[in-house]
């Protein structure tokens, strides 16, 4: 797990990086102003925009592909972790490992966020006995 | 000043943040946000997004190696992680309907807490409490290896250190921060854990909860890859840089600086929340 971590992160920075240097290239002598919010282009907010800009070596996507990379590492964590507990028959931390997932699939609907947190509120607390078989 | 001027301080400035931040355990990303908006006048909303995405960094740099050494507690990680997450989620959404004033009076407030915070004594503290029945179904009772062998340790008071967990979250979802102070705060004094175990396990989830924000913030176009990509690489090879030094620093006297100065920059970002300019 620590060098899925540790790969994630190298592979990152390595992405940012090489999208920095064209940025840089490209945009040295223009002046930025970061002073009044206007909010990024539809093409870096969305991840098929993102990859899309990305693979055509834009700079400014090529940047946001490696920050991309960068959030999707903890969340391939806890894949992991889903696959390590699911080959234990850790059922309890199965179902507990799979909430952040599924939390993280309903974002976009921010109203039921919070009944999302009593319904595993009360699926995780109640008591189960562990079956470990290993 | 021009875009290559701009990104090389912009480096400097969240190296040097981030090898502090290393070098004293209060984390760089603390003062990536006031560094941009009162230094260099980034918007706020710019400027945490920038942060959120060098917490993921340096947290997930760090967590590798605390892995490996056995400190981290996956299982409470786990458990905890839905709290954080969805505190995070929560944090985010409520952020777009704030003003940027209240978002930075806010965080002057979590900076000066989280100043006090580092400033108290830790001591080291097993608790020999029968185990929590809770914690035993949740089999989230460990140990930890210590000079003299394995520490076993028992968690306790899991509701109360969940609910914690779910404020951490929303700090963090709501200003771009890891809130190590709060999560440490549930664990060390709710949860009763060694502080050892608590600081990496608090680490180890501060990925999660900042990628969940971030998710949000990368939607909304708060995060600009010109901002962040000075950002990230900067805290991240300052924190590298602080890990390694660390070994053989002196940390106290610097501490008490970098407390001083997260102090100051809390009170300016209160100020100048209060007094309309952001």
């Amino acid at each position: 797990m620590g060098n899925l971590l540790r790969a994630g992160v190298i592979l990152a920075a390595i992405v940012v990086l090489a999208g920095g240097i064209f940025y840089l290239i490209r945009y040295s002598t223009t002046s930025p102003d970061y002073r009044v919010f206007r909010g990024e282009p539809a093409d870096l907010r969305s991840v098929s925009g993102i990859l899309a800009d990305g693979i055509e070596l834009h700079s400014r996507g090529l940047m946001q592909l490696g920050l991309l990379v960068l959030v999707a590492t903890p969340v391939a964590r806890v894949a992991f972790s889903v696959f390590a507990f699911a080959r234990q028959h850790d059922r309890i931390y199965l179902t507990v490992s799979l909430q952040p997932r599924r939390l993280a699939t309903l974002k976009t609907s921010p109203g039921s966020v919070s009944s999302v947190h009593d319904f595993f509120l009360r699926k995780t607390c109640v008591p189960r006995l562990p079956s470990r078989t290993s | 000043m021009s875009t290559l001027e701009f990104t090389a301080v912009i480096a400097l400035g969240s190296l040097l943040a981030g090898f502090l931040g290393s070098l004293t355990g209060l984390g760089g990303g603390i003062v990536i946000v006031p560094l941009l908006t009162l230094v260099f006048g980034v918007d706020i909303r710019y400027a945490i997004g920038a942060s959120l995405v060098s917490v993921i960094g340096t947290s997930s740099g760090a967590a590798a190696a605390y892995v490996r050494e056995g400190y981290s507690n996956i299982r409470i990680g786990m458990f905890l992680e839905i709290a954080t997450t969805v505190g995070a989620l929560f944090g985010a959404t409520v952020a777009a309907k704030l003003s940027t004033a209240v978002i930075a009076v806010i965080f002057g407030l979590v900076l000066i807490y989280s100043a006090y915070l580092s400033s108290q004594p830790k001591a080291e503290v097993v608790s020999d409490a029968p185990p929590d029945r809770l914690a035993t179904l949740l089999r989230m009772d460990g140990n930890y290896p210590t000079p003299g062998g394995p520490q076993v340790y028992h968690a306790h008071a899991i509701p109360t250190g969940f609910s914690l967990m779910f404020v951490a979250g929303v700090l963090s979802g709501l200003l771009g921060i890891g809130s190590g102070a709060v999560k440490v705060l549930a664990m060390d004094q709710a949860m009763r854990l060694p502080f050892k175990v608590s600081t990496t396990t608090s680490n180890f989830m501060i990925g999660v909860t900042a990628a969940a924000s971030a998710g949000v913030y990368l939607n909304r176009g708060y995060i600009d890859p010109g901002l962040a990509m000075p950002v990230m690489l900067g805290v991240l090879a300052g924190s590298l840089l602080g890990a390694r030094v660390l070994v053989r620093a002196q940390t106290r006297m610097l501490r008490i600086v970098f407390s001083l100065v997260i102090v100051l920059l809390g009170v300016e970002m209160i100020y100048n929340g209060l007094t309309g300019k952001f």
